[in-house]
C-alpha cells in the first residue's frame, strides 16, 4: 500500500505539470480532459473556480493580479497552455486590454522567472482583419490588419506581437502561437457559436463571405498535439473545407434575419441598437461581409494533423439543439 | 377534374428548379463533371467558386457565346487538360466580356474542359450580391497571393497584363496592345507555369468608345466612363485564337523579364493579326 502510494507520488513527480488558462471554457475543458492522467494539470480561470476531476488543482485568478504568481510558487510549472481570454462583449475595452495584453505580459515574465519550458498561445483568425482586399488562404506571414478594421480587436493583435517578441527574445520559452478559424461545438461560447445557436440569425444582404469552421474536439486535439510535439512558431489551424456564411446559417437550421450591408454604418448601428453585442457585435460586422480564409497547411504538415469532423458534423449539433428545443 | 389536375401540376411547379433544369443541360453537367477542380464538402473552394453556380453561369453565357457573339475559336488543344496554366489575352471592350468568353471557351473545351479563374477588379467584393456571384463563377480579386495559391493548386488562370489600359482604350486605338505589366511573367517563372497566349478579335467592336469622361470616372471612383453608341455590348463576331504554350525559366534582372514579356506580347499580336485576317465581317 505504502509502496503503491510512493510509486504514485513518484509518478506524479515525474510527470510534467501543465498550467491551463481559461479552464471554464469548452475548449480548455476538453484539453484538460485529454491531458489528465498523463500530466499534472493546474486549471485557472478569471471567471470562477472551475470544478475539476480529483487531482487537478483549480484556481480563480486574474493573470494581471499579484495572486497569479503564487501558482508558480506552489507548483513547478513546466508548460503553460494559455487558452483563456476575455471576449470583447464580456468587458470594457480598458479592462480587456489589461487582462488580455498586460495579463499575457505578466504570464511571459513569470514563465521566464520560474523556468517554464513551453508556452502555447491560443490566438484567433480575427487578427488578420476582414477586408474586401483580402486574398484567400492567408499564410502566417500575412500582415495582421485587425486593428485597421476596429479598435476593439487591438488587444488580440497586441497579444500576438507581445508573444512574438518573447518568441524571438526568449527561445527557451518555446512559444507556439495557434491562430484557429471559427471554433464551434457543444458548450462553445464564442460569438460565432452563440450566433449559430439563435433561431433568427442576422445576415448582411448581398454579402456571404467564405468561412472555415473547426469542431472544438478537433481544436482540442490540435492544441494537445502542438503541446506534445513542441515545435515553436506561429501556425494557422484551419481545415481545407470552405462554406459561405449564409449557407452555414441555413445548414445550422437558423432562419436568416437580413439586414442591409451598405452603407457600413447601417449594420453597425442596428447591432448597437438591438444590443447584439454578444453574438453579432458592431466590431465584427466586417467578418460577416468579407472573407478571412486561412491556409492551414503549415500546421497540418508540421504536426501531421487533420480534423476528424467535417462541416456537416459541426452543423448537425446546432440543427439538433434547435430541433430538441422546439 | 381538370382543375384538380392543373392544380396538382401547379403544386409541383417550382419556377427556380424548372428554369435551372432548362438552363443546365446534361451536356453542361457532363462537362463540369470532367473539370479537374477539387472543391470542399459543400461544393465550394477557398475563393468562393461553387460548382452549381458555375454550371448556371456557363449555361447563361453559352447562349450569348453561341448566338450573340457567335464565337469562333482556334487552338483549344493548346490549353493543357490539367495542371497549372496562365492564359494571357489582349484586353478590350470596356466590359470584361473577353474574359467571360474565354472562360466559356475553356469550360466547354471538348479536348478537356477547365474552370479558368478570371482576375476581377478589387472593388467588386464591396458590391452586394455581384461580388459573391462573380466569386461563385470563379472570379477572384487580382492579388498576387491569390495567383500563387491557385497555381499551387494546379488551376488555370486568365490574366490581362494590360489591365484597364487595355479594356478602357478608345476605338481609334483598337488592336494596339497597351503596355503589359510584368507581374504575370514573374508568376509564370516562379511558379513554373506555362503561358498560353490568346488573341481576341471582335471585343473591340462590342463597345467602341469615342471618348472617356475622365473627370466623371474620377468622381465615381471607377477606372473609366466611356462614351459608347449603346449601353450594352454590340453583337460583334468574336474570334479567339489560342497559341502554343510558352515556357520560361527564371531570370535575374527586371530587364530580362521585360524582354520575355515582349516575346509574349509579340505572340499575342501575331494571334490578333491571324484573327483579323480570319474575320469576314465585323458584326
Amino acid at each position: 500500500m505504502a509502496v503503491e502510494k510512493k510509486a504514485a507520488a513518484n509518478g506524479a513527480a515525474n510527470k510534467k505539470t501543465v498550467l491551463v488558462t481559461g479552464a471554464a471554457g469548452a475548449l480548455a475543458k476538453r484539453v484538460i480532459a485529454r491531458l489528465h492522467g498523463r500530466y499534472n494539470v493546474v486549471a485557472v480561470d478569471f471567471r470562477r473556480k472551475v470544478e475539476t476531476d480529483a487531482g487537478i488543482p483549480s484556481y480563480k485568478v486574474e493573470m494581471e493580479k499579484r495572486g497569479f504568481e503564487d501558482i508558480f510558487l506552489n507548483h513547478k510549472i513546466d508548460a503553460v497552455l494559455h487558452i483563456g481570454r476575455i471576449f470583447a462583449h464580456e468587458s470594457s475595452r480598458d479592462r480587456r486590454y489589461n487582462a488580455n495584453v498586460l495579463g499575457a505580459k505578466k504570464l511571459f515574465e513569470l514563465c521566464k522567472k520560474y523556468g517554464v519550458g513551453q508556452v502555447l498561445i491560443h490566438s484567433t483568425y480575427y487578427v488578420y482583419g476582414a477586408s474586401a482586399y483580402n486574398p484567400a488562404l492567408l499564410d502566417e506571414s500575412h500582415p495582421l490588419k485587425a486593428s485597421e478594421v476596429t479598435m476593439d480587436l487591438v488587444d488580440s493583435v497586441e497579444l500576438e506581437s507581445l508573444a512574438n517578441i518573447y518568441l524571438w527574445k526568449h527561445p527557451e520559452l518555446h512559444i507556439t502561437i495557434l491562430r484557429p478559424c471559427n471554433v464551434l461545438g457543444p458548450g462553445v461560447r464564442n460569438s460565432m457559436s452563440l450566433l449559430l445557436s439563435h433561431t433568427f440569425t442576422p445576415v448582411l444582404l448581398g454579402f456571404s463571405p467564405m468561412m472555415q469552421f473547426l469542431h472544438v474536439d478537433d481544436m482540442a486535439d490540435a492544441l494537445v498535439l502542438a503541446f506534445e510535439q513542441n515545435k515553436p512558431g506561429i501556425y494557422n489551424v484551419a481545415p481545407d473545407d470552405y462554406i459561405p456564411y449564409q449557407r452555414a446559417v441555413e445548414e445550422c437550421g437558423c432562419r436568416k434575419f437580413p439586414i442591409p450591408g451598405i452603407p457600413p454604418v447601417v449594420p453597425k448601428l442596428m447591432s448597437s441598437l438591438l444590443n447584439w453585442g454578444a453574438f453579432f457585435p458592431p466590431y465584427l460586422i466586417n467578418y460577416f461581409k468579407y472573407p478571412v480564409i486561412l491556409d492551414g497547411r503549415l500546421f497540418n504538415e508540421t504536426f501531421g494533423w487533420k480534423p476528424k469532423r467535417n462541416l456537416n458534423d459541426i452543423f448537425t449539433y446546432y440543427r439538433k439543439t434547435k430541433l430538441s428545443s422546439s | 377534374m381538370q382543375i384538380q389536375e392543373v392544380l396538382s401540376l401547379l403544386k409541383n411547379f417550382n419556377a427556380k428548379e424548372e428554369l435551372l433544369q432548362r438552363l443546365v443541360t446534361p451536356e453542361i453537367e457532363a462537362l463540369v463533371a470532367k473539370i479537374p477542380k477539387p472543391v470542399g464538402s459543400f461544393g465550394f473552394d477557398a475563393w468562393g467558386y461553387n460548382e452549381d453556380s458555375f454550371k448556371v453561369g456557363i449555361a447563361v453565357f453559352k447562349l450569348l457565346y453561341d448566338h450573340y457573339f457567335r464565337v469562333q475559336v482556334h487552338g483549344l488543344e493548346h490549353i493543357p487538360k490539367n495542371g497549372r496554366v496562365l492564359i494571357v489575352p489582349n484586353h478590350s471592350g470596356q466590359l470584361p466580356m473577353d474574359g467571360v468568353l474565354i472562360g466559356i471557351a475553356t469550360a466547354t473545351n471538348p479536348k478537356g474542359p477547365r474552370a479558368a479563374r478570371a482576375m476581377i477588379e478589387r472593388f467588386f467584393p464591396t458590391v452586394p450580391w455581384l461580388g459573391n456571384l462573380l466569386n461563385s463563377w470563379g472570379g477572384v480579386i487580382g492579388d498576387p497571393v491569390n495567383c500563387v495559391k491557385m497555381l499551387e493548386a494546379e488551376e488555370a488562370i486568365i490574366v490581362f497584363p494590360e489591365g484597364v489600359r487595355g479594356s478602357g482604350k478608345l476605338y481609334k486605338d483598337r488592336y494596339k496592345l497597351q503596355r503589359f505589366g510584368n507581374g504575370f511573367m514573374h508568376l509564370a517563372m516562379n511558379q513554373h507555369t506555362p503561358i498560353v497566349p490568346c488573341g481576341v478579335v471582335g471585343c473591340e467592336e462590342t463597345m467602341p468608345a469615342i471618348a472617356n469622361l475622365a473627370p466623371l470616372a474620377k468622381l465615381l471612383g471607377v477606372p473609366y466612363v466611356p462614351v459608347v453608341p449603346a449601353p450594352f455590348p454590340l453583337p460583334a463576331k468574336v474570334i479567339l485564337n489560342f497559341g502554343e504554350p510558352m515556357h520560361f525559366a527564371p531570370v535575374r534582372t527586371e530587364e530580362e523579364v521585360t524582354t520575355r514579356v515582349e516575346q509574349v506580347k509579340t505572340e499575342i499580336q501575331r494571334l490578333i493579326n491571324k484573327g483579323l485576317q480570319e474575320r469576314t465581317s465585323i458584326y
